[in-house]
């Protein structure tokens, strides 16, 4: 094979003074970085092949490995970065695009790391949320014009408005859309089980409902998205609620494709497609070409599961996302759920996903705004994705305007994602995106679900106290309520597309 | 001559007859729903205009017999019912179909059978654009559609298995099937077409090849089906030339990246 010009991008460092050769690191790498030299009864490794995942730093016993950044420098250069130009060196190897993983990595400004939030001062009390109660519950789904009551005045009145399916939420916080083949069984088990037990939801991504996770059907929001993989009525009618995925914040206006090689017995048998076959994702759905047509399909899967269950619509954050989220809410969604630039996938082009999309607290807010003004707002709720990284973002989130969040970058770390970015290739070291099952058993669903029922448990702590210290004792006071947020370091473009004050106003 | 063929395929005893005159999609099918639960198992339904989704929520047996024009998402989902139409039908007819029969004695509109996973249709006229596409089998279930006239462009895009036949009884003695692009991106399942069409604007993905053998037993059985829903001579529309169209490879965005 010809030299590649890439060099590699860490430095494996093994203290001989503590590696007991016990070759823990060799079996872990599905890398094949480290191996074992019988006749120096020595480990060795080959640091070309190194992710970064650092699975074997973790589990060496005698901590005798540090893996490193590579800190072989280019000549300094502000246009021709190292990433550009190892980019370059593989292509003109392979003549292919470049796949990545997880959400886009560049230096794009967070805003969510510019928005402070408000606290309660002398002129109005905080709540304790150690001893007051704070509600937490949400409600997804489209909310009534008005409620009519017969009774009136008297005591026990009846609600006689018909509302539209919701679906009920302990903590505003949702697994975001994540299918088997894309991570791994005992992954999607950990998340049904995790959903169920913290009473909120978890999304099948578009690979179908494998048999053994029917059972937390009242927990599942099923996915329909342009291959259709796995849809069929059985799919639907046992899911909480179902979306059409139209996009996805780290790859907005592409399809995908499952490969054959990753498409196993089992995968199949979800997808239901034939073993080993390509599971091609076409870039739009090929039945919604218009808002009228996406209504169609809103209105197929309402029919197919007689209107008992919220239909969902998920859409990129891109330019025009404000229009666009009123069409779908006329289209009749119950939920939008929207997913920004930095949102997470198993596979993407890169250059797709560090240039394509906007941020979503920007989105947000231009949605928000819009569907306020149009007198829309409350026939569907917000759901916000890409990425959600800790409690303080939900909270901002919530008071921009969105009703709940999703989770799937945060939920895979909480997993042992270590974000390598490597997802793509299918050899996860921590057997969440991989379905070789020598890598998949290191991931067990009992130990997985109790880690994001943690985390969720955590940050629900967390916005409480938040909350508390704001004298908000409901979530539903803070949804929307940009009062409580303030901007820091942020021009008066970016405030008011926000619409938020700067920090001191 | 179509009065005649309803005489013949489809004399059927009708348990209910549903009369959809003025009746929005939405109680028509919440009616289909309970008849059927009630345990009707052959329904005729009168002055159908455009009510969409017939078929979609029906998990059963039974028969529909469509007079009028049903609307867009005839059958979207379905699993198990059979349909007959006794007219046109419009768009998404068997949209991502997964067991049952629809029989159509007219034409049809686009992306009928769009990622159909099972069952059949026949068309005894045209379809219009993007048919059969992303048609998938899987184990057993393997779809088919066989269409008595002719197809639009994208017959078959990212087609990925079943079979489509085109049959183009209606096509002019030098006269072409006018779809192109059939078959982009396909890469799994088979088209038989019948009748020149012209192969410069065919998918790249798409290998042409005589039929034979495998090819004519499947043919003949398909045919048959369709030549007795209509009342045809199945004999007359088996004389060719059939040429088959399969996908070249069933990975055809393997070199795409750079790994």
């Amino acid at each position: 094979m010809a030299l590649s010009l890439a060099t590699s991008q860490f430095i494996i460092e093994r203290d001989e003074t503590r590696c007991i050769a016990c070759q823990v690191c060799v079996r872990q790498c599905a890398n094949d970085v480290h191996y074992y030299d019988e006749e120096n009864d020595r480990v060795l490794s080959n640091d070309a092949s190194c992710v970064g995942c650092h699975r074997c730093v973790t589990l060496c016993p005698t901590r005798a490995l540090t893996v490193r950044r590579n800190p072989l420098e280019f000549r300094p250069n502000a246009n021709w970065a190292a990433e550009t130009l190892r980019n370059i060196y593989k292509q003109a190897e392979t003549g292919g695009m470049l796949l990545t993983g997880m959400g886009c990595d560049q230096p794009y400004r967070i805003y969510w790391d510019h928005i402070v939030l408000n606290a309660s001062q002398v002129t109005n009390p905080s709540i304790d949320p150690l001893r007051e109660p704070m509600e937490l519950r949400t409600y997804l789904g489209a909310k009534p014009e008005r409620l009519a009551l017969c009774g009136g005045a008297q005591r026990n009145p009846v609600l006689e408005t018909v509302l539209a399916p919701q679906l009920q939420l302990e903590v505003p916080v949702m697994f975001s859309a994540m299918s088997y083949g894309s991570i791994s069984f005992n992954a999607c088990a950990s998340l049904a089980r995790a959903a169920q037990a913290a009473g909120t939801y978890y999304n099948t991504g578009e690979g179908g409902l494998h048999p053994a996770l029917y059972e937390y059907g009242a927990n599942t929001i099923a996915q329909v998205a342009s291959g259709r993989f796995g849809v069929h009525l059985g799919y639907l009618n046992t899911a909480a609620a179902l979306e059409i995925k139209i996009g996805q914040g780290a790859k907005p206006g592409i399809g995908g494709h499952l490969p054959g090689e990753k498409v196993s017995l089992d995968i199949s048998r979800t997808r239901m497609i034939p073993e080993g076959a390509d599971a091609i994702s076409p870039a739009p759905h090929h039945d919604i070409y218009s808002i009228e047509d996406l209504r169609q399909l809103i209105y197929a899967l309402k029919e197919a599961t007689h209107y008992t269950k919220p239909v969902s619509v998920k859409v990129a954050a891109v330019h025009n996302i404000a229009p666009i989220v009123s069409g779908i809410v006329r289209a009749g969604a119950d939920i939008v759920a929207i997913d920004g630039l930095r949102g997470g996938t198993g596979a993407a082009p890169t250059v797709v996903r560090n240039n394509v999309g906007i941020p979503i607290e920007l989105a947000l807010a231009a949605v928000d705004q819009r569907l306020r003004e149009e007198g829309i707002r409350h026939r569907a709720s917000i759901v916000v994705a890409g990425s959600i990284r800790s409690s303080a973002d939900v909270v901002k989130a919530i008071a921009l305007g969105a009703d709940a969040v999703y989770i799937a970058t945060a939920a895979l770390v909480a997993m042992g994602c270590h974000l390598c970015q490597n997802c793509y290739t299918g050899k996860c070291n921590w057997g969440i995106a991989t379905q070789d099952p020598y890598l998949t058993k290191r991931l067990n669903p009992e130990i997985g679900s109790r880690r994001l029922v943690n985390l969720l448990r955590a940050w629900s702590l967390e916005i409480k106290e938040m909350m508390g210290g704001m004298g908000v004792n409901a979530i539903e006071s803070l949804r929307g309520n940009r009062d409580h947020l303030r901007g820091v370091g942020l021009n008066q473009v970016e405030l008011d597309t926000l619409g938020i004050r700067a920090a001191g106003q | 001559m179509r009065k005649e063929a309803i005489a013949e395929g489809t004399a059927i005893q009708a348990d209910a007859v549903l009369d959809a005159q003025g009746l929005y999609y939405r109680d028509l099918n919440e009616r289909l729903y309970h008849l059927v639960e009630q345990g009707a198992r052959s329904i005729v339904l009168k002055h159908i205009a455009g009510q969409r989704y017939i078929g979609t929520n029906l998990q059963a047996p039974v028969r529909l017999t469509i007079e009028g024009v049903p609307g867009n998402d005839l059958g979207a989902f379905m699993d198990g019912p059979e349909i007959y139409v006794m007219n046109d039908a419009q768009d998404g007819c068997g949209n991502t179909m997964n067991s049952g029969t629809i029989v159509i004695y007219g034409s049809a509109g686009d992306i009928l059978g769009h990622s159909m996973r099972g069952g059949s249709i026949f068309v005894r006229g045209n379809v219009g654009y993007r048919v059969g596409i992303h048609m998938k089998e899987y184990g057993e279930m393997r779809p088919v559609i066989v269409i008595g006239g002719t197809a639009q462009h994208f017959l078959g895009e990212y087609m990925a298995g079943g079979v489509l036949i085109v049959l183009g009884s209606h096509l002019g003695p030098n006269q072409m099937h006018p779809s192109r692009y059939i078959g982009t991106g396909m890469h799994g399942g088979i088209i038989y077409i019948r009748g020149p069409f012209d192969e410069r604007f065919l998918g790249k993905e798409v290998g042409l090849a005589p039929v034979q053998g495998e090819d004519l037993l499947l043919l003949e059985r398909y045919v048959a089906q369709f030549a007795g829903y209509f009342g045809l001579d199945a004999a007359s529309l088996l004389q060719g030339p059939f040429t088959k169209l399969y996908p070249r490879t069933k990975r055809p965005y393997g070199r795409l990246y750079a790994y």
